[in-house]
């Protein structure tokens, strides 16, 4: 657990990762220690079935989506850095982080980055519209076999119009974001970290 | 040349002696001669002594919170209450299902959480400390604090490897041989009532020699408590060396598999001098086998009670996971045992994908020492329209709180299978009826 790997992370490493991701040295090491716990042929990377095996995230109906977020297209590991840029999109938004100007790159963490991620757990194909089909896949990774075909069928092209403005039959980026103006992202896609 | 030898053979029967004297008699009947006591009071005073010139000289940065501490605060809302509040913003739809592009947030979150911290991967690795205890295994961040730590860093290392890790080999090769000897011959004897008295006083003896071996320090609790003939002790289970720390206080009869080499060796000749519960491999599977045998040595009042470890497999000594079963079917009386091992001054866990028993067995006897407490709780009975898993549960509820360790719902096989498919179903069937309510009619066939 953990052994000598925390010595593998350079300090310049961590001031590189706090730069990008905003999370704190201790919160990086913490991380570090947790990516080599997972690691388990302690190649410096993770795979798919490093992820499979934490058991909460195999029983999870969209566990595949999540653990695919992961991995940039067609690639099969992770080194450190991409574990930490896709987790520092739940990152909390911090007060003073609201008022930064705007010169400064958008934030991993930001609103419109933490819909971005939501965005693309439909988006299977990463053509950045949710087609039909895209969204009943993942309805019915959600439902199982609960659902009859119609109904979800029916569920889908009900969501699609409402959310649909151009009239394409998609979903784009932009309708996806007017459609959950509402909700309170902030805090729904946010993890606490104690430390 | 010849001298050497001569001063060799000498020194080599001077120490045997020594050990004989000093150790091994006294383990034998069951008194202390204060070597051991002497040990520990230096290990514990060095070790706060080094805790807090680590603390002195490390500063915030590093200073790493408490490993029992989680990283992150869980939501510990139910689905239903986090997907109400997603949906809050929307109106609830008149017909067809109720779904929200929101819904996946839930899912997505709790997904990340157990990426970050959960609750089962952790419990099979060794428990991370607090602070460090001048062993190059649990060593996390090597900085140089001081020379004087470094120093006894050295003279530690020195003394068990060169001094203690021979000596307690030696014991334990004497233990055990002492065992299989001890009890071959008491089964040589016809069965007299001295007969099981000598067993039982062979067998106490060897596991005495055995712990000195391990520079094992154990406080029991509790001991009105202890397991009686005719019923089954059940304990938590981090390592073999539980069945050591047991049998220093009491006999009991062993259930397992039959093996073969040095195990299977003593296994037959434990059995010579009283009964155990010894299956072959193919026997294990047959579950209707395995609980008539258990059953009928547990109806023998004259048989000693049966030890077992309902987890099925090794953790770390800071939860207890899922008890089988099996031996809860049996209507027996169950004698719960709780065992928490110190991890500061000896991590006893077995993690045998990391270590073979071999190498498992040399890390414990150049470790500092083993301290553990076994705590005795009181008899629990299988109650009125209590099924075995609810009283499974229950007993390992007990146990936990006793011990201090986390109460977890799951498996210990998840070491090194997957969960079962029925627990993602579950999760989709209660989305399903939040999506569609309870409405019969939607559901496909």
């Amino acid at each position: 657990m953990g052994s000598r790997a925390s010595t593998l992370l350079r300090e310049e490493e961590i001031e590189e990762i706090k730069k990008e991701t905003g999370f704190s040295h201790s919160q990086i090491t913490r991380l570090y220690s947790r990516f080599t716990s997972l690691d388990k042929g302690e190649n410096g990377t993770l795979s798919r079935e490093d992820f499979q095996r934490i058991p909460e995230l195999a029983i999870n109906p969209l566990g595949d989506r999540i653990i695919n977020a992961f991995f940039p297209e067609g690639e099969d590991q992770v080194n450190f850095r991409g574990f930490m840029r896709t987790l520092a999109h739940f990152r909390p938004i911090e007060d003073n982080e609201k008022s930064k100007n705007a010169a400064v790159s958008e934030p991993l963490n930001s609103r419109t980055n933490k819909l971005l991620f939501a965005f693309q757990l439909y988006d299977l194909d990463r053509d950045d519209k949710i087609s039909r089909d895209e969204l009943l896949q993942v309805l019915r990774m959600m439902v199982g076999v609960n659902i009859s075909d119609e109904q979800l069928g029916s569920i889908a092209d009900r969501t699609i119009q409402e959310a649909d403005t151009n009239g394409d039959n998609s979903i784009s980026f932009n309708e996806f974001i007017k459609v959950l103006e509402k909700v309170d992202v902030e805090q729904k896609m946010s993890i606490r970290f104690l430390h | 040349m010849e001298d050497f030898w001569v001063f060799a053979l000498w020194a080599l029967k001077t120490w045997l002696c020594l050990l004989i004297g000093l150790i091994m008699v006294p383990a034998m009947f069951g008194f202390s001669l204060g070597i051991s006591e002497a040990y520990m009071n230096i290990l514990v005073k060095t070790l706060e002594w080094a805790t807090l010139n680590i603390q002195k000289v490390t500063d915030e940065r590093t200073l790493k919170p408490s490993a029992s501490n989680g990283l992150i605060q869980r939501e510990d809302g139910s689905m239903e209450k986090e997907l109400e509040e997603l949906r809050s913003t929307r109106p609830k739809p008149l017909v067809g299902g109720d779904f929200a592009l929101s819904d996946c947030f839930y899912f997505t979150r709790k997904g990340i959480e157990s990426i970050v911290e959960d609750e089962v991967t952790q419990r099979f690795t060794s428990e991370e400390l607090v602070s460090w205890n001048l062993l190059t295994r649990t060593n996390n961040d090597f900085q140089y604090i001081s020379l004087k730590l470094t120093l006894v860093y050295g003279i530690g290392i020195f003394v068990r490897y060169c001094i203690l890790a021979p000596l307690r080999i030696t014991l334990a090769c004497i233990g055990l041989s002492w065992l299989v000897i001890g009890t071959s011959a008491v089964g040589l004897l016809p069965n007299w009532r001295m007969k099981f008295w000598l067993s039982e006083w062979v067998h106490v003896m060897c596991y005495r020699i055995c712990a000195r071996g391990l520079s094992a320090t154990i406080r029991y609790h509790n001991r009105e408590n202890k397991p009686q003939k005719g019923g089954i002790c059940v304990a938590n289970h981090t390592s073999p060396i539980d069945i050591v720390i047991l049998c220093n206080d009491g006999c009991y009869a062993m259930v397992g598999q039959v093996h073969g080499g040095l195990i299977g060796v003593l296994q037959r000749a434990m059995v010579r001098s009283c009964p155990h519960v010894w299956f072959e491999r193919a026997e294990m599977k047959d579950r209707h086998l395995v609980t008539k045998r258990l059953t009928d040595h547990v109806n023998d009042k004259e048989k000693l009670p049966i030890l077992i470890f309902p987890e099925g497999t090794c953790v770390n000594n800071t939860s207890v996971m899922m008890f089988k079963k099996g031996s809860f079917e049996i209507g027996a009386t169950i004698y719960p045992v709780a065992i928490k091992y110190d991890p500061n001054v000896g991590d006893a866990f077995w993690n045998s994908s990391k270590h073979s028993m071999v190498n498992y067995l040399l890390r414990m006897m150049t470790s500092w020492a083993l301290v553990c407490n076994v705590w005795y709780l009181p008899v629990m009975h299988q109650q009125e329209g209590e099924d075995a898993v609810q009283f499974a549960n229950r007993v390992k509820s007990a146990i936990a709180r006793r011990g201090g360790l986390v109460d977890l719902q799951w498996d210990g096989g998840l070491k090194r299978s997957q969960p079962k498919v029925w627990f993602k179903e579950e999760q989709q069937k209660q989305y399903s009826s939040m999506v569609v309510g309870d409405d019969s009619s939607s559901h496909s066939d």
